[in-house]
């Protein structure tokens, strides 16, 4: 858009072969995240100026081990290498392998260079194969695999200025294919050469391989690709064996030809002892839930200080802007519609920063493929996989990254239930209304002079979120039938020293994912309850000025009108009306059309109950903290019974309610992106605010 | 028949062949080809899944999938 780059590089690589360092490496902060075309599949990609001047743009392909893609990320680099037209087909493409364990790396590199496309091989992780003492004959490796090699060291950077001087010169092609997959299938590659012009042997023999998966190419021409088949007898899944078994026979001879290994490194090394305290079924289980236990503290001790720090910056700003506009309906719009959408969404930023921070640790190191290892068998109970692991644990934080974390769950039905039982997790929205309730119902005692109650009720209500996540995977184990049959087959990654530059890379990206796909949602919906609590249709609202000067006695001071009158629009707003007319469906849960209101306009986030609240209970903009809500609020009395409104039985019934209840707008929004419909966000949606309305007349029941 | 599930802790096998085509696509892409050499390095608490040691480096599996391939008699 801005720049024009002149040349569009490709990234591909086995996952754990350093890719991403490299990328890193290559771009620096010029990266951007977005979606390719269609589909949810992140899109790394940056800029990079080569030594001749040139603009080149970088792009990450997400990592595999073949060709033949196994899940939706690895689909990507099947469609944009095949595909000619893809918009981010590249000119170039750079494959990266792990020196220390070639073998299996080759084999995307052989695939890859029979498409016929300018490349050159990087081998990265030098050091880990001069540990290994491998001593590799680069040059004749050079010439065996007929590609221009590139030793690095990602650690170091060793290697990537000689990488960029390489891609300012023109690449050659090599004149033949390294595997000649014609003898497979002659005949139908020939058709297929000829069908559809193509020059490559290899890239008609993937046609014929992948065409029920191929996007690009229209209905008719898939059938005409099926129908050569048929006629030529050719058959998927044996050809693909005999493939791979024909490349890896070329590529162990190769290998065995150029790379030495001086001494048989048969002890046993420190990723194996390291392996055998962390996947112990003692210490295994310590630790992971001692590392959980950091991360939650982390999340709740660290984060609170930038926290407030966001909080008063912009309500200073929104202050500003009120001074500084003048007053009317853009004003109010301004502050109360956008700076407190924007406010509601940057205020998660030290959270989601701190939780992706140590997913980043964890992943870097290769600890993160260990918990899985070690919690698969326990999870599968209950419909899950190892992998949801990690989204169940972020969910504790904030739903919207659990739920893009559930990505590299290949199996569709265990990413499906992950994805709808995630938000029950208790997120990081749900403390601010957990807090003002348990203040306002809970009494401060102890339990055996040890508990604090206030504390162990807490406690109960993430156990809850948790069980109702476990349990609802349980059912739907049951409800949900797939084709699919997933499995899981996974890399344990020797261990390594993270590297920081990769992690703050990340936090910085994940931050800014978050910011921008689920801030255009919160902002949204924030302007528009903006315009259901400021505006109304009756008689009252159009008369609210003079209605509040005759309720009010005549020595009021103008804060104290200002204040009334606020409480009295939003009571006759059409949020108000709403929470009217919603009132009669929540009276059996204890609930009045005041948290009729604010469960209406907590829709968009949870937090919002209590801003609502707070503006409802006419309390001034400066005394805005918890404390005089929970006084005012204790105050309340029920006109029905002529005892305080707030009690326990209702306390705890809000707090089951927020528990169970969807009540995020960008959680929906994030669904409905991940899962490529409505379908299953609105069944979502159902479920949980079924589940909650149910559990919380049961808990209004039981304490009332 | 003898296969990957049979392996006790440490100990070695050659594969032979596998009984889930599919699957043993996807398992040869990953480096166990037939011929090739592997050890049963590590067992997850409740015994599944398992890691084994090929082609140099350290793969795991669940139990299910393990017994698919075969290996070997000794």
């Amino acid at each position: 858009m801005s720049i024009k780059n002149d040349l569009k590089i490709a990234l591909v690589g086995n996952p754990n072969s350093g890719k991403s360092t490299l990328f890193n490496l290559l771009t620096g902060l010029k990266q951007k995240t977005g979606n390719f075309p269609g589909v949810t599949v992140d899109k790394k990609s940056g800029r990079m100026k080569l030594p001749d001047g040139k603009q080149a743009e970088l792009i990450d392909l997400p990592g595999t081990y073949s060709i033949y893609p196994k899940t939706l990320d690895e689909q990507i680099v099947q469609e944009v290498l095949l595909d000619a037209d893809h918009d981010q087909h590249p000119d170039m493409v750079i494959v990266v392998a792990d020196a220390s364990n070639l073998k299996r790396n080759l084999l995307l590199f052989t695939q890859i260079r029979d498409l016929n496309m300018p490349m050159v091989l990087v081998l990265n992780m030098m050091d880990v194969a001069e540990r290994r003492q491998l001593k590799i004959d680069l040059r004749g490796l050079s010439i065996d695999l007929g590609v221009k090699i590139i030793p690095t060291n990602s650690h170091t950077g060793a290697g990537v200025e000689v990488l960029k001087n390489v891609l300012a010169q023109p690449l050659v092609k090599s004149k033949k294919p390294f595997y000649q997959v014609k003898g497979l299938a002659e005949k139908t590659i020939e058709d297929i050469k000829s069908e559809f012009s193509l020059d490559e042997d290899y890239r008609a023999y993937q046609y014929a391989q992948q065409n029920v998966r191929l996007k690009f190419l229209p209905e008719s021409e898939k059938e005409r690709i099926e129908t050569i088949k048929k006629e030529n007898g050719f058959y998927d899944v044996p050809t693909q064996s005999q493939e791979t078994l024909g490349r890896y026979a070329l590529i162990s001879d190769i290998v065995d030809r150029n790379i030495k290994q001086s001494t048989e490194g048969n002890k046993a090394t420190l990723s194996q002892r390291i392996d055998r305290i962390t996947t112990h079924k003692v210490f295994g289980y310590v630790i992971f839930l001692s590392l959980l236990m950091l991360i939650f503290q982390s999340i709740f001790a660290w984060a609170e200080g930038p926290m407030d720090l966001i909080e008063a910056g912009l309500a200073g700003f929104s202050d500003w802007v009120k001074g500084a506009l003048p007053e009317g309906v853009v004003n109010d719009l301004v502050t109360d519609g956008i700076i407190a959408g924007l406010a509601g969404v940057l205020v998660f930023i030290p959270q989601i920063a701190i939780l992706f921070g140590f997913i980043s640790l964890l992943e870097e190191s290769g600890y993160m493929s260990r918990a899985v290892f070690l919690m698969d068998r326990v999870m599968r109970n209950f419909g899950l996989n190892g992998k949801s692991v990690v989204p169940l644990v972020s969910g504790m934080a904030c739903a919207i990254p659990a739920i893009m974390a559930t990505r590299n769950i290949d199996n569709w039905k265990d990413r499906l239930i992950t994805i709808f039982v995630t938000p029950f997790m208790s997120c990081s929205a749900r403390l601010p209304v957990y807090t003002l309730l348990i203040a306002l119902v809970v009494p401060d005692d102890y339990v055996f002079g040890l508990f604090n109650l206030k504390g162990l009720v807490l406690t109960a209500l993430y156990l809850l979120g948790f069980f109702a996540a476990i349990l609802s995977a349980w059912a739907m184990k049951f409800i949900l039938k797939t084709k699919h049959k997933g499995y899981f087959i996974m890399e344990l990654p020797g261990y390594k020293v993270p590297q920081w530059k990769n992690v703050g890379l990340t936090i910085f990206e994940k931050s800014k994912t978050f910011v921008v796909e689920a801030g255009k949602v919160i902002i949204a919906i924030s302007i528009l309850l903006w315009v259901l609590a400021s505006y109304g249709f009756s008689d009252n609202f159009k008369n609210a000025e003079s209605n509040v000067r005759q309720e009010l006695p005549t020595n009021a001071s103008e804060e104290e009108y200002n204040i009334a009158l606020n409480a009295y629009k939003l009571e006759h707003s059409l949020a108000g009306s709403f929470g009217k007319v919603i009132e009669p469906a929540i009276e059996p849960l204890g609930y009045d059309w005041k948290i009729g209101i604010a469960l209406i306009t907590s829709f968009a986030a949870r937090e919002v109950f209590v801003g609502t609240m707070s503006t409802i209970y006419s309390i001034g903009a400066d005394e805005d903290d918890e404390l005089t809500i929970k006084e005012k609020l204790s105050k309340e009395i029920n006109p029905k019974t002529g005892k305080p409104m707030y009690t326990m039985a209702l306390g705890f019934s809000l707090m089951v309610f927020y528990a169970f209840a969807m009540q995020c707008m960008s959680t929906v929004a994030v669904v409905y992106r991940e899962t490529k419909g409505w379908k299953w966000p609105l069944i979502q949606v159902v479920y949980m605010t079924a589940v909650a309305y149910l559990s919380a007349l049961l808990t209004y029941n039981i304490f009332s | 028949m003898r296969n990957l599930t049979h392996l006790r802790i440490h100990e070695k096998g050659i594969i032979k062949g596998f009984t889930d085509e599919v699957l043993s696509v996807k398992l040869m892409e990953m480096g166990c080809l037939p011929g090739t050499e592997v050890s049963l390095e590590l067992i997850a608490p409740f015994g599944d899944p398992i890691a084994i040691e090929v082609a140099g480096y350290q793969l795991s599996l669940r139990k299910i999938e393990a017994s698919s391939i075969l290996l070997e008699e000794v």
